[in-house]
């Protein structure tokens, strides 16, 4: 009997993978991170991707078209990423979206093989922005690169609109991720007059104490960038606090940044003062987020429980948001026939203009060069109860970043 | 009338030595070959060829750490560490010196290997847990060392894009090709291990893994076949890094770390600690059981909510079911799947006269 209940349990796995769905809408391969050691973003991010999703069906979809987000969790994980991957490309999925640095390396080649476009927001490396390269995938959000810039700019405002002679940390997470932002740095130091170093926190990242000291008592910086991740911006804000550093001259990158690390780093009145920077609106004051209250009173429920989580479910939001804007343009030039290809998808993504949904997007230009976007970023600080924006959205030494491009793609 | 037989019975050594122990077995691999290399490619789809070649990857990692952990009885919990020496190998040879794969992997095995044997060498003096904890260093310090030495990670960003392989001028990109390179090198692995496993080594190291003093006494020398252990063992990691890396296009050590080496540790656990059938068997069960279940969950639950709604809970739910699922294995057979299968073969060999 035990041997039968086996063998049965066996058969019903083997029937269940035999079994592929089926549909006809228009599908969009999304992969997730609910669980694994990132799902402090997934658990955010992902129900802002459907609430947008189900908000643009609720009105009818894409000219008619419904849209089916099939959400797949790969736990951060490259071998189910890629059999998720497969999973899309065999339900005839338009548009697929890689969570994950080393899951967009992983299917990059694939999707250029396959002719499915994808988005990577603030993942992979600075160089996949070169639409040239890298034809299929557009990472639409700033790159480190771009960050770097905008740190810097915000740097220079922050201290009298001059950077002669200032001394800038650069703390950051000791993998390829967290180094990204030092060739920028390299670049802009001798335009610019100022002078960095770099201070590498090894992983996990929680133990960090030696470099704050480092950097408040003896480099004494003027300002400290910091390119963390996990719980370690959390741990960073705890430790200059600490040490008395003024947390009005630190400016963090864009997964260093959440309500959940403000709430780990004690709340916001302890936080205040942090400098965030976001390639997506943060806070919940977008028209969008109130129509999507609006879907769900309308349904008769509660407003999500990720809503409170801003700084993650708005780019939930605003992936899907890009993504929709994509597939809209691409069945507009398909005279609004929901027969479209990834071609078509990413052609659409080259005609993305005027979009910013009251303020939760930047104003996107994406070209056949440039799959950033243009880079752009806004800096929103931690105020006593919440996000307080420092600045509009912008981007700073376009020039400078656009050439360390043309540079990265000359070494290869 | 149909005739069994009843028992092992071997009248001289060289039967007694043969890699099939019954005439049935002969059949069954013969079998299984023309399965996975005529049949499957035939009638699968892109999307299972997809599962089968992530499968066959695994399965030479997981003889590989079988090998050293089944058979040697050494733990290592760093086999990730000796992928991705053998992916940065690879990729550096076949990006800078325009080698074909072939070479490459041979040759990102040897170096896995060579590292591997650096890394045996506290197993000399200390075992067991300590023996773990000395290889999980070695886990951290080779990714440190990819992470920071640009000439081997090739640069900043610490990942090579590396072509497909390219076989007699043919570029291996299309799934069914790639599916038969990874299928070929797997069934080697196999073939390899089932035959190291009975040669002098393979019962060096069962004996060094049973009692190292008594191997010692009975004139083995522990310190050599511990080294040896240690090179296969890695050769098979390294060469598991380097078809990652050619099957993704890409090297990167993100793809290798700690928690791959514990994937790999579940593998053979569930599959059965020194066996290359539950290698095999864990491989495929650890690989393919969080997509049936996902797969079972969605077919189930779309019947009673959105799938958005559903997707908050497939995750969660699948993690738990997963290590539920690992755990009811083991407790039915605490000796893998491996152990369950001879269990299943063994009844059905007297059945219906069981008794």
């Amino acid at each position: 009997m035990r041997l039968l209940t086996t063998l049965g349990a066996a058969a019903i796995v083997a029937s269940s993978i035999a079994g592929t769905a089926s549909a006809k809408d228009i599908i969009i391969g999304m992969m997730c991170d609910r669980t694994g050691p990132t799902s402090v973003t997934g658990t955010a991010l992902c129900p802002g991707y459907h609430d947008y999703i189900n908000l643009v069906n609720s009105k009818g979809g894409v000219m008619g078209n419904k849209l089916v987000a099939h959400e797949i969790d790969h736990e951060y994980k490259v071998p189910p990423a890629v059999e998720a991957y497969q999973t899309y490309k065999a339900e005839g999925a338009v548009l697929v979206s890689p969570y994950g640095t080393p899951m967009v390396y992983a299917l990059v080649q694939k999707m250029r093989e396959d002719k499915i476009p994808g988005t990577s927001a603030g993942f992979g490396s600075a160089a996949a922005g070169n639409g040239e390269r890298y034809p299929y995938m557009f990472p639409i959000a700033a790159s480190y690169w771009s960050q770097a810039a905008a740190a810097v700019q915000f740097a220079k405002d922050k201290l009298g609109g001059s950077l002669k002679g200032k001394k800038i940390a650069y703390i950051y997470y000791d993998n390829p991720a967290g180094r990204e932002g030092l060739p920028v740095l390299e670049k802009l130091a001798p335009k610019e007059g100022f002078e960095y170093r770099e201070f590498a926190v090894p992983p996990p990242g929680i133990e960090m104490g030696p470099q704050v000291l480092d950097i408040t008592r003896r480099y004494r910086a003027d300002f400290v960038i910091a390119q963390l991740f996990g719980r370690a911006p959390s741990v960073a804000l705890k430790e200059f606090k600490r040490a008395g550093f003024p947390l009005e001259k630190i400016v963090g990158f864009v997964w260093a940044g959440s309500e959940g690390d403000i709430q780990a780093a004690g709340g916001w009145e302890a936080a205040e003062g942090y400098n965030t920077i976001q390639f997506a609106g943060v806070g919940s004051d977008y028209p969008v987020l109130q129509e999507i209250r609006d879907m769900y009173k309308a349904n008769g429920s509660e407003d999500p429980s990720a809503m409170k989580y801003t700084a993650y479910y708005n780019r939930g939001v605003f992936q899907a948001a890009v993504h929709v804007a994509a597939i809209e343009n691409a069945v507009k030039a398909k005279g609004g026939s929901g027969d479209i290809t990834g071609e078509n998808v990413r052609d659409g993504f080259y005609e993305i203009k005027d979009f910013t949904l009251g303020g939760l997007l930047p104003p996107l230009e994406i070209t056949r060069q440039d799959h950033e976007g243009g880079g752009w970023v806004r800096i929103f600080k931690v105020g006593k109860t919440g996000y307080v924006a420092e600045t509009d959205w912008f981007r700073a030494f376009r020039p400078e970043v656009v050439e360390l491009l043309a540079e990265e793609e000359k070494a290869k | 009338m149909l005739h069994r037989e009843s028992g092992f019975y071997k009248t001289d050594y060289k039967s007694d030595m043969g890699l099939y122990r019954l005439p049935i077995s002969r059949f069954a691999a013969f079998g299984m070959l023309v399965l996975f290399f005529a049949v499957a490619p035939l009638v699968l789809s892109e999307y299972h060829l997809t599962l089968l070649s992530l499968v066959a990857i695994a399965v030479v990692g997981a003889l590989g750490l079988n090998i050293l952990l089944g058979y040697t009885g050494q733990l290592s919990i760093g086999h990730a560490a000796f992928m991705s020496v053998g992916a940065y190998t690879a990729a550096n040879l076949a990006n800078n010196f325009d080698l074909p794969f072939l070479i490459t992997l041979p040759a990102g095995g040897l170096m896995a290997a060579a590292v591997g044997v650096m890394v045996g060498v506290p197993s000399l003096r200390i075992k067991g847990v300590y023996l773990a904890i000395a290889t999980l260093a070695a886990q951290f310090i080779i990714e440190w060392i990819i992470n920071h030495s640009p000439s081997i990670s090739g640069g900043v960003q610490a990942s090579i894009e590396v072509d497909r392989p390219t076989l007699l001028g043919v570029k291996l990109d299309q799934p069914a090709e790639l599916y038969y390179f990874l299928l070929i090198v797997a069934v080697i692995a196999i073939i390899a291990t089932q035959n190291l496993i009975r040669s002098r080594i393979g019962r060096a190291f069962i004996a060094i893994r049973d009692q190292d003093i008594a191997a010692e006494i009975i004139g083995i020398s522990v310190f050599k076949y511990k080294l040896y252990a240690f090179a296969i063992s890695s050769f098979y990691a390294g060469v598991t890094g380097v078809l990652y890396t050619y099957y993704l296009g890409i090297a990167s050590y993100e793809q290798f770390q700690l928690g791959v080496s514990i994937d790999y540790l579940a593998m053979i656990i569930i599959g059965g600690l020194g066996s290359v059938l539950g290698s095999v068997l864990g491989a495929f069960f650890v690989t393919l059981l969080p997509i049936g279940i996902r797969l079972a969950m969605e077919e189930i639950g779309t019947r009673f909510v959105e799938h958005d709604v559903l997707a908050q809970v497939i995750s969660q739910l699948r993690q738990i079911l997963f290590g539920v699922l690992i755990i009811v294995f083991l407790i039915v057979e605490p000796d893998g799947l491996n152990r369950l299968w001879i269990n299943i073969r063994n009844y059905f060999r007297v059945w219906p006269f069981s008794y």
